[in-house]
Order: C-alpha cells, then sequence, then structure tokens
C-alpha cells in the first residue's frame, strides 16, 4: 500500500512541491475513510484537520433554519477539503458531509502551522496553493450568485 | 458543413410561415414546455442541428426558437420554449391541436461533422441545453464515427433541469459520461453543486483531439470556453452559439448585428476564435 507522502506526491495540490515538502507535510497526515452520508465535520466546530480527496464526493453545505442543510458546493477526487485551519479562530464555516463512499488523507491543521512558522518557505508555498484555491472558489461562487441560467439580463440570450 | 462566418449565403425559404399544428407538448419546467409540430400546407426543409425557426404565435408576435428535437425524424418539428414575455408566453400556453406559424430553418447550425473521430464535449446551461440536444441524437445514431463524449450540463437548481428523465437514460449508456452540476440544491440532491466549468476542469478529455459544443447564457460560455482553452482546446475547436434579437432572421433588419456580423444569417453557431474578439467589445 502507498505510503502518505506518495499519495501527496501525487495528488494534484502537492505533486510539484519540492521533496522536502512534501515529507514534512506527509508527517501530519493520515489516511482516512467516508460512508456515503458521514458528517467530515460540522459548520462552527474547530477546526484542526482538512482533507484532500482520493476517491470520492464531499458536499459542503449551510444550516439554513427552516430549510435544512443547503448544499453550496461538492468537491471530488483531488480537490481539498476546508482552509478554516489556516486562519484564526480554526472553525469551521461549512458543514461537510460525504457523499459518496470517500477516502481522503486527513492532515492535522496545528502541526502544520506549527511547521509553516519554523520554515517560512514551505509555508510560503503552501500559503500560494490555498491562496490559489480560495480564488477558484471565490470565482466560482460569484458565478452561483449571478443566477445567470435563471435571469439574463440585456440582449436576449438563452438558447 | 462550414462554420466560417464570413460570406454565408442567405439560406432558407421566403418569409412567409407556414401553418403547423401542434401534435404533443411535454411540459419540461414550470416556464418551459416541448412541442411537437406537424405541417398543415407546406413542410420545412429539414434542420441541421443548431438551426432555428422563427416560430409565430398568430395575433402575438414572432421569435427565433432552436430546433431541440432529434434531425433524423423529419416528420414533425421539435421546439422548446421557455416563457420570457408576451410571445413566448402564448407559446407556452399552446395545447394540442393549436396552430403556429414556423419560417425556416435559418443560421448556421453546429459542425457536428467535424467532429467525426474526435472526442466530444457538449456542455450546456439552462435552456441552452435545448439546440445542443439534436447533437447528441445525430452522434448516437452513428455512435462509433465519434471518440469519447462527455456532456456537461449545469442549470440553477434540480427542479430547472431540462430534460432530467433522458439526462438519466443517457447516463446509464456506457458510451456516454453525462455529468450535471447546479448551482443550489436541497439536502435531496445527489448530484454535483457547483458551476458547470468544474465539471470541464474534471471531465476526461484529450484537448488536442477534442471538438466542444457549448450553449447557454453568455457568462457561461466565456468561462466554459476559457476553462476548455486553459486545458488545451483549441479556441477554433470550440462551437458557441450565439444568440441576439433577432426579427427577419434573413439579414436584412440589422437587429441581431454584432460587428461585422448578422448573426441570424452567419450565427448563431460560430467558433470562440471568431467570435471572442467581438464578445470582448462591451456594448456590441
Ligand atoms: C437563434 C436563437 C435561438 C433561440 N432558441 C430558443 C429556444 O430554443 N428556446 C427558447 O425558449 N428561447 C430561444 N431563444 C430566445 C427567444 O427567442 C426569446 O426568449 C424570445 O424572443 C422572447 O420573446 P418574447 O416576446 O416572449 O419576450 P419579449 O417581450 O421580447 O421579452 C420579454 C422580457 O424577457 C426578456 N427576454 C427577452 N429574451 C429573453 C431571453 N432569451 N431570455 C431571458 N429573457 C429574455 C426581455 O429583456 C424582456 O424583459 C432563441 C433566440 C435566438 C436568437
Amino acid at each position: 500500500m502507498k505510503g502518505i507522502r506518495e499519495l501527496l506526491a501525487e495528488h494534484p495540490v502537492f505533486a510539484d512541491l519540492p521533496e522536502g515538502d512534501l515529507d514534512l507535510i506527509a508527517g501530519c497526515g493520515v489516511n482516512v475513510h467516508f460512508d456515503e452520508g458521514e458528517q467530515i465535520f460540522e459548520e462552527g466546530g474547530p477546526a484542526d484537520t482538512f482533507y484532500v480527496i482520493r476517491h470520492g464526493r464531499v458536499a459542503l453545505d449551510v444550516h439554513a433554519p427552516g430549510r435544512g442543510s443547503l448544499v453550496v458546493a461538492t468537491l471530488r477526487d483531488g480537490d481539498v477539503v476546508g482552509w478554516s485551519w489556516l486562519f484564526p479562530p480554526y472553525r469551521w464555516s461549512l458543514g461537510a458531509r460525504a457523499t459518496a463512499e470517500t477516502s481522503a488523507i486527513a492532515l492535522d491543521g496545528a502541526c502544520l502551522r506549527g511547521k509553516c512558522d519554523d520554515d517560512t518557505a514551505l509555508g510560503y508555498r503552501l500559503m500560494q496553493r490555498f491562496a490559489r484555491i480560495a480564488q477558484e472558489r471565490l470565482l466560482q461562487t460569484r458565478l452561483q450568485l449571478l443566477d445567470v441560467y435563471g435571469n439574463p439580463v440585456g440582449d436576449g440570450h438563452v438558447g | 458543413m462550414s462554420v466560417e462566418l464570413q460570406h454565408a449565403p442567405v439560406g432558407g425559404p421566403p418569409m412567409v410561415p407556414s401553418r403547423h399544428r401542434v401534435v404533443a407538448v411535454t411540459r419540461e419546467l414550470a416556464d418551459t414546455v416541448t412541442f411537437e409540430l406537424e405541417p398543415i400546407d407546406r413542410a420545412l426543409d429539414p434542420p441541421e442541428p443548431g438551426q432555428f425557426n422563427m416560430v409565430y404565435a398568430f395575433g402575438q408576435g414572432e421569435v427565433p426558437i432552436s430546433v431541440s428535437g432529434d434531425p433524423a425524424r423529419g416528420d414533425t418539428v421539435v421546439h422548446t420554449v421557455r416563457s420570457v414575455g408576451a410571445t413566448t408566453q402564448a407559446l407556452c400556453a399552446l395545447g394540442p391541436g393549436e396552430v403556429v406559424g414556423l419560417r425556416g430553418p435559418y443560421g448556421r447550425g453546429w459542425d457536428v461533422e467535424r467532429a467525426r473521430g474526435r472526442d466530444v464535449v457538449v456542455i450546456g446551461g439552462g435552456i441552452g441545453f435545448a439546440p445542443l440536444r439534436p447533437i447528441i441524437y445525430r452522434i448516437l445514431e452513428d455512435r462509433q464515427a465519434y471518440g469519447r463524449v462527455n456532456v456537461l450540463v449545469g442549470a440553477r437548481s434540480p427542479e430547472t433541469l431540462l430534460y432530467r428523465a433522458e439526462l438519466e437514460e443517457w447516463r446509464s449508456r456506457s458510451d456516454l459520461s453525462v455529468e450535471v452540476t447546479v448551482d443550489r440544491a436541497g439536502p435531496d440532491w445527489r448530484g454535483d453543486v457547483g458551476v458547470v466549468t468544474a465539471l470541464i476542469t474534471r471531465a476526461t478529455i484529450d484537448p488536442a483531439g477534442t471538438v466542444a459544443f457549448l450553449c447557454g447564457p453568455e457568462i457561461m460560455m466565456r468561462f466554459a470556453a476559457n476553462t476548455l482553452t486553459g486545458r488545451g482546446v483549441s479556441p477554433g475547436d470550440i462551437e458557441v452559439s450565439l444568440e441576439r434579437n433577432m426579427k427577419c432572421a434573413v439579414a436584412q433588419c440589422g437587429h441581431c448585428q454584432l460587428g461585422p456580423i448578422f448573426v441570424c444569417r452567419e450565427g448563431p453557431v460560430g467558433t470562440w476564435e471568431r467570435l471572442q474578439p467581438l464578445l470582448a467589445v462591451r456594448g456590441l
């Protein structure tokens, strides 16, 4: 069976990191598995771990009183789940639930934060990756908010 | 068929509508209906995937509507209409036996021919999936002539997903990959949530051997085309359907003019290579 380091080296987010970085990050990781329907973390809960999905599907949700949990995004193989571990107060801003059998690497956020403080070059490279993920998700969220399928504005344009 | 946008001939029959009777009505969504129409006096020429007809709701008005049915079924014409204003509302209220006027087919459609021997990605958003459906029928008639076929569909919510039962049927086939994503969903939705571009990022494609067909809101097509080119698909291999308000459909009135082109005649389909510079001009 492959070790955490090898698995990280195959993951799109970590693949091109220097060997030394991969060793350091792998030291904070363990393999985990979630059954379909299993809650991975709850909105507002302590964000001390994040996940890189190897196989499966994870839904990010927000609890809306009277409306149940609303799914705002789904993540799949090769995606990273969670960045709240990076910033105080280290609390999840969304919930996460596996919507299919999911295998992932769980990384200990506190462990990794400590390593980033000790090795700022590692911290910088990791931060670049997370900033990029955050930027992509922000753009996607903005597109979702535009409600483009429902109400095109201006010149008629539907198909 | 060529999709080169310059020097296209004016096509289609004269301006006189041909009466057609509604023979079947399927309510797709709360605001969207699919009709099957059969000619009363004169049948139209068979449409190519991506072409449109001018559909006249008598006494109300005439609007361009893409053909959404199987091009091989030449006996009837199928249109899917979303009610957004007076004319489309009148069309969506029609029942079997009622009569509309049709003229067409008009415009340049999808160049499905050039996808032979290559991988195909079909990307639709909202009602924009309607004009893409004939491509899928055409491919399925001769499935072995094409490589991998990815159908990627985006909708606002599961309730606004067009042709849901048919998508399920296609999803169960081993020779099509069908992925659907919605912008928002309740806990019952088991599929993806997110923008359609995320599906493109995940799709298994060979960029150099891929032809992509896109239709949906302009903003969606822009982001989808950028994601495809980011993956290495050539802008000349991405076809988009550009739809502007049009009145005459025969390049006379100028309503649909986009810079140097008349969308009704040189479009609605064109390559991203050709159309992107025009779409980048604000206010055009
Ligand atoms: C080539 C082409 C193919 C088309 N194919 C289809 C198709 O297959 N199915 C389909 O349902 N529609 C299609 N359309 C769009 C359709 O032509 C318009 O929805 C229709 O012209 C609106 O006419 P109306 O009289 O009902 O509304 P109008 O009275 O013209 O408009 C009423 C309101 O709706 C808005 N509006 C106008 N057009 C649209 C639109 N497209 N989307 C959202 N809001 C709009 C207007 O800004 C206005 O506020 C196509 C358009 C083109 C150019």
